[in-house]
């Protein structure tokens, strides 16, 4: 399979996908970012289709718009019913956007499909360098950040006690979740990109206790599953979306189960 | 919040407790101290050469929570590449289980440790950055009177061997009683300092 351009294009952007995104899902779990991650992912549907529509690409208008919104959900009430209940308001009002959009401007809806769906053949040599740029950024930040991140998302209450500047490590840590939403979805689509974003850091979570292993299982998890979905797309033509969900959610049952299993004996 | 009459100084080695009511001011007071609050008037001096560790009341760790003991006290930990580094900071890690207890626990997860367990673990997250003084936020409120008795024993131990300052904020009368060697008395924001013997049951319920 690797004969084929596209094919060779595809894992090398899915492997960047699934690093960033296996290395950010542990601190969206750890943070119970998980419902805002999936609402970023549908944010971000209508930056790309509003970046079809003023003819700029939909990476470019992904980036714009979870950026900006990212920030601001930073800076919104922290009370966490107030914050689930404002989140879902702008999600429906962004899905809605999105659908805009596309009917907006002239082009088909199978790119619709793309974007929401994701796709393996829709991915240019130019768009990988984009998505390896942004994801070695999302990778050199988490480094800067890893010590006070970990702290402050494993323990926030002890990192506040100990004087750490968590304002400023959320608005980071949302920056990076941002950029890892519209990296994912180029290849996974914007409708499932949270997938990779929750569920190997949330399984990784039954297995190991440390941030290192929890860092490395995830990303284990998340390589995985869009190698094994790219394979089977490619010998089923099926949508690979649907193999990495798949992978993604079994992998999360067994961990749960192994959990469990582990409690009682 | 406005406190009135504050007027107090705590020591080096003091063992020192507050008490009073819900809503009193005690940890406003605590934070206050720490810089986390603003004050409008008066003066509040804290030697800064002193670290503070602060061990806080409530923490969200559930039965999934995913560290164990050990990787929890290592969060407090200073970033290093330095392999030297990383060495004297695995001596400290060791050096603190040890002193609070948990060497044998270190490899439990936390979301699955007791009460007890988790305080000791929190203890000794703050115990990390040598603070020379360490303040217990209701550490003991929802823990058995044994197992009470084991943390404010740990506690008093650092306080007479290694002459941390201690402060305790409490409801708990008998513990302050027995462990403590001072007691500042909140009520309506007002303080007062009165006799540890004299401290009574009832001064947690009143007012508020």
């Amino acid at each position: 399979m690797f004969e084929y351009e596209f094919m060779r294009e595809a894992f090398i952007a899915s492997t960047f996908i699934a690093i960033t995104a296996g290395l950010v899902g542990v601190f969206v779990v750890s943070r119970n970012m998980s419902f805002l991650s999936h609402t970023l992912s549908e944010i971000g549907f209508a930056g790309a289709s509003f970046g079809i529509l003023v003819g700029i690409s939909p990476l470019a208008g992904m980036i714009i718009f979870t950026l900006i919104s990212s920030v601001a959900v930073g800076s919104l009430s922290s009370e966490s019913s107030r914050r689930e209940a404002s989140i879902s308001a702008i999600s429906s009002l962004f899905i809605g956007l999105g659908i805009l959009f596309l009917s907006l401007s002239s082009e088909s809806s199978s790119y619709a499909t793309n974007i929401l769906f994701g796709s393996i053949v829709g991915i240019s040599s130019k768009e990988v360098n984009q998505l390896m740029i942004l994801a070695l950024f999302v990778i050199f930040v988490f480094i800067i950040f890893y010590k006070p991140l970990s702290f402050d998302s494993f323990d926030h209450i002890g990192a506040r006690a100990a004087g750490l500047k968590t304002r400023l490590l959320s608005v980071a840590f949302l920056v990076t979740l941002a950029l890892s939403v519209s990296i994912g979805a180029q290849i996974v689509g914007s409708l499932l990109v949270f997938v990779l974003l929750t569920l190997p850091g949330a399984t990784a979570k039954y297995l190991v206790h440390s941030v290192p292993k929890l860092i490395m299982v995830s990303v284990g998890l998340s390589l995985a599953g869009v190698w094994l979905g790219l394979y089977l797309a490619f010998v089923t033509n099926w949508p690979v979306t649907f193999f990495i969900s798949a992978f993604e959610v079994i992998a999360y049952f067994l961990g749960l189960s192994y959990k469990n299993w582990k409690l009682n004996h | 919040m406005v406190f009135q009459n504050l007027n107090f100084q705590i020591n080096d080695g003091d063992f020192i407790s507050l008490i009073g009511p819900n809503g009193s001011g005690k940890t406003t007071l605590v934070k206050m101290i720490m810089g986390l609050e603003k004050k409008s008037s008066g003066d509040l001096i804290v030697d800064h050469k002193q670290t503070i560790g602060y061990v806080p009341q409530f923490r969200n760790i559930d039965i999934d929570y995913p560290l164990n003991i050990e990787q929890f006290v290592r969060l407090n930990l200073k970033f290093t590449l330095s392999p030297k580094k990383r060495q004297s900071d695995n001596q400290l890690i060791k050096r603190i289980l040890e002193k609070t207890g948990l060497t044998a626990l270190k490899d439990r997860p936390l979301g699955l440790a007791s009460g007890g367990e988790k305080q000791k673990a929190y203890l000794a997250q703050a115990l990390l950055n040598d603070p020379k003084v360490l303040i217990l936020d209701e550490s003991t409120a929802s823990l058995d009177v044994e197992v009470k008795m084991q943390l404010m024993d740990l506690v008093a131990e650092l306080n007479q061997n290694e002459k941390l300052t201690v402060i305790f904020i409490t409801h708990d009368y008998e513990l302050t009683k027995k462990y403590t060697h001072r007691a500042l008395f909140f009520r309506d924001h007002e303080l007062q300092e009165v006799d540890v013997k004299d401290v009574s049951e009832d001064m947690f319920e009143m007012g508020g």
